[in-house]
């Protein structure tokens, strides 16, 4: 019987812990110090949080004056671990003759590791700050170019932390 | 027969062969990028660099060794090029030490000084040379930081093929192959120095038939595919060794699939039959003929309409059918175009269950479609297949030239059709063949003699199912399935491409049909067991067992030794043709 460890509710506490009623008084005591303490808290949705550039959002491609950068490579959809991103390529007279004619990601199956955006040739998708994702159906959730295309002024912070920390 | 030493291994070549050829038998792959062991030696590309000596002797002629036991070897100065350079006795190469790769890497710092790296959008990306030797003999990172070279891009060489003037890296593998093997020498250098490209003569085009196999032997992305273009990256698809249905040569191919759609088709060395090139019909053709105009589901005729039924269903009426009729009133056609599971199937269900003697094919000769090289006049890939499994009339069976006549005067009361249309043979036997009793089809197709039948079984097409056809030269070739039906759907499992491997019903890329087909053999050997014959084939590989058991001709063949020997002639089952060294310039790695 030597090896036995005990852990026994009477042997463990004080009396003075046991009969709870100052261990009450101190439980409000500490309620009341924080509510003279600085709020961490924030009214969301009224007040939104605005997140780094480091921050990874939802994946987004990027638009420039002439259309989006995207050349439809599929290596992000190659890439992805959870097989969201669909890339359907198609020729255009432009200089780099290949374009998406449908890109569409599937934020139901993302799970927002980033290797698109890492693995992108083109700097054309990025991770956005975006965090606010709610949708109605399982369509809903699957974003396609419309959606998916913001322009580039709009996405200097991320793009910037990419240059400097990749 | 001359001794060398390649990267310490002694090897014995042939007489008159270059070190890369040597190299290549004894399974050392040296690089390269112009060399084709079909095509004439250019050594342009310089990438077969390698260092090579002689060792060296006294004077008495005894060789000499180092310390270590190695021979001391006299190198030649300068680097030899692997391809053009002929082997002699006591000659020693090195293809792997670092004056070697030095002088690789070199040469792909020079070919990448111009190339526009642009592989996003390159289709060749994923089973490119130059990808390939950048992986593994190069620097990595550009010294070249001034303006690069433009050139013609989008330039249309045919009428299949589109050129890029900046991705080319000057090889000449596509005007050799133009002058020398399609024999239509329209494609030229042009300009000097890094200004260089590849145009037709004026007033030409590059058209032959076989002009489409310069996008495979193209060893970057400069000439593509206008049919493919940008339709899929090469890792998007699966690839599936089968067999060219186009016509009787039964060239080897690999099927791309993805989706569920056959996207291309490509030649698969085949040093028997196609060595590595097959015809632009061909390629163009097969994947609409897989895609296209399909049947989906088995169907009864009822009121005059076919309408959907269950697989038992139709099985229980195409038995009652075959049942109610005098044997002598059934005629059985098989089909070139089936395979020969199929064909031996039913000339089994004709001889053993219906017995009747009337059992015939359609022949389908286009004197215009053959040429010297791989085109034959046979246009359906399994005549000599289906003849040699029995399709054939019987003792007082009648044949199909006799069968219009026989029809008009209402002696055929049931017509077994598989794999064919009736309009294909004569447009009369057609219109007759609507005035029979009763026509039980099994067909891929959703032809008019499948839109003709009482019972129409959909049968899976040879991109669908295991089998075997037989080519114009006797050669028995095994085909696998590249495509998904609801049949071979858990047989597939793994082979399918990642996306179509893992997609959920609810991901919007998984929208290819899979259809409700059987393979014929299948549909048969249930339909017999309906008649009162049970037959215990449970598998392709099952049926062609009992071919190889019961046919003389295919005596001790198996899927297995076929697919090893790259087929195997009828009547040779147990000698195959030496197989020799197969060379594939470049494919997707891991394939």
């Amino acid at each position: 019987m030597a090896n036995v460890t005990t852990n026994i509710e009477s042997e463990r506490m004080t009396f003075w812990e046991r009969i709870y009623l100052p261990e009450i008084a101190r439980g409000l005591g500490l309620t009341l110090r924080q509510m003279f303490r600085p709020k961490f808290t924030r009214q969301y949705p009224e007040e939104r949080w605005e997140p780094e550039g480091s921050y990874r959002g939802r994946p987004v491609l990027v638009q420039e004056e002439d259309g989006e950068r995207c050349v439809a490579c599929g290596l992000c959809s190659r890439v992805c671990p959870a097989l969201a991103i669909e890339v359907r390529a198609a020729e255009t007279d432009k200089e780099k003759e290949r374009y998406p004619e449908l890109f569409e990601i599937n934020m139901l199956r993302c799970i927002y590791c980033g290797f698109c955006e890492e693995v992108c040739p083109e700097e054309a998708i990025v991770m956005s700050k975006d965090y606010e994702l709610v949708f109605g159906s399982q369509d809903e959730g699957i974003l396609g170019k419309e959606k998916l295309l913001i322009p580039v002024s709009q996405l200097q912070d991320r793009l910037e932390f990419l240059r400097q920390w990749r | 027969m001359p001794k060398i030493i390649i990267d310490g291994q002694s090897i014995v070549a042939k007489q008159g062969q270059t070190i890369i050829e040597a190299a290549l038998d004894h399974g050392i792959t040296i690089p390269h990028f112009c060399w084709h062991p079909a095509l004439s030696v250019a050594g342009n590309c310089r990438m077969c660099l390698v260092q090579v000596g002689n060792q060296k002797k006294d004077s008495e002629g005894a060789l000499q060794f180092m310390a270590d036991g190695q021979p001391d070897v006299a190198w030649i100065p300068k680097m030899q090029i692997a391809c053009a350079t002929p082997v002699a006795d006591g000659m020693v190469v090195d293809t792997a030490g670092k004056r070697t790769v030095d002088a690789q890497e070199a040469i792909m710092e020079f070919l990448l000084v111009n190339h526009p790296l642009d592989c996003p959008i390159c289709d060749e990306a994923g089973q490119c040379k130059l990808q390939e030797y950048a992986f593994r003999h190069s620097r990595g990172k550009s010294r070249f930081d001034d303006e690069k070279v433009h050139k013609p891009k989008r330039v249309q060489l045919g009428p299949q093929i589109m050129f890029d003037g900046e991705r080319c890296i000057s090889c000449s593998r596509c005007i050799r192959f133009a002058d020398e093997v399609a024999h239509q020498p329209v494609l030229t250098f042009v300009q000097r120095g890094d200004k260089v490209t590849i145009e037709t003569f004026p007033g030409t085009t590059f058209d032959s038939p076989y002009s489409m196999n310069v996008i495979d032997i193209c060893p970057v992305g400069a000439l593509t595919s206008i049919d493919f273009r940008f339709r899929a990256r090469v890792w998007e698809m699966s690839f599936t060794d089968s067999v060219c249905p186009g016509c009787a040569r039964g060239c080897n191919i690999k099927i791309g699939v993805m989706n569920n759609e056959v996207l291309r088709v490509e030649p698969r060395t085949n040093m028997h039959v196609n060595t590595y090139w097959m015809c632009d019909y061909g390629r163009l053709t097969t994947p609409a003929a897989i895609n296209d105009n399909r049947t989906d589901g088995p169907m009864i005729r009822r009121d005059g309409q076919l309408q959907s039924a269950s697989w038992e269903e139709a099985t229980a009426h195409a038995a009652a059918i075959l049942k109610a009729a005098r044997p002598q009133d059934v005629v059985v056609l098989g089909s070139a175009h089936a395979s020969n599971e199929d064909n031996y199937a039913l000339a089994q269900l004709a001889s053993k269950v219906i017995k009747t003697a009337n059992v015939d094919f359609i022949k389908h000769i286009d004197a215009t479609f053959g040429d010297s090289q791989l085109r034959v006049p046979e246009t359906a890939p399994n005549a000599i297949g289906a003849h040699a499994v029995g399709v054939a009339p019987g003792n007082g069976g009648y044949n199909l030239g006799q069968l219009a006549e026989r029809i008009a005067s209402g002696s055929v009361k049931v017509l077994v059709v598989l794999e064919d249309t009736l309009d294909s043979s004569s447009q009369r036997l057609a219109e007759l063949a609507a005035g029979v009793d009763a026509m039980i089809v099994f067909s891929s197709k959703a032809s008019v003699t499948a839109m003709q039948a009482s019972v129409l079984f959909p049968a899976a097409s040879f991109a669908e199912s295991h089998g075997t056809f037989t080519n114009t030269m006797h050669r028995v070739q095994h085909f696998k399935p590249a495509v998904v039906t609801q049949e071979n759907v858990r047989y597939m499992g793994m082979a399918m491409s990642r996306w179509d491997k893992f997609g959920a019903p609810n991901d919007r890329w998984t929208d290819g049909t899979r259809r409700n087909s059987r393979a014929a053999w299948r549909v048969i050997r249930d339909l017999a067991a309906a008649l009162g014959t049970t037959w215990s084939w449970k598998s392709a590989e099952d049926v062609f067992a009992d071919i190889s058991q019961h046919v003389a001709a295919f005596q001790s063949m198996t899927y297995a030794s076929l697919d090893a020997n790259y087929g195997l002639v009828l009547g040779k089952g147990g000698q195959p043709d030496p197989v020799g060294t197969v060379y594939e310039s470049h494919v997707l790695k891991p394939n």
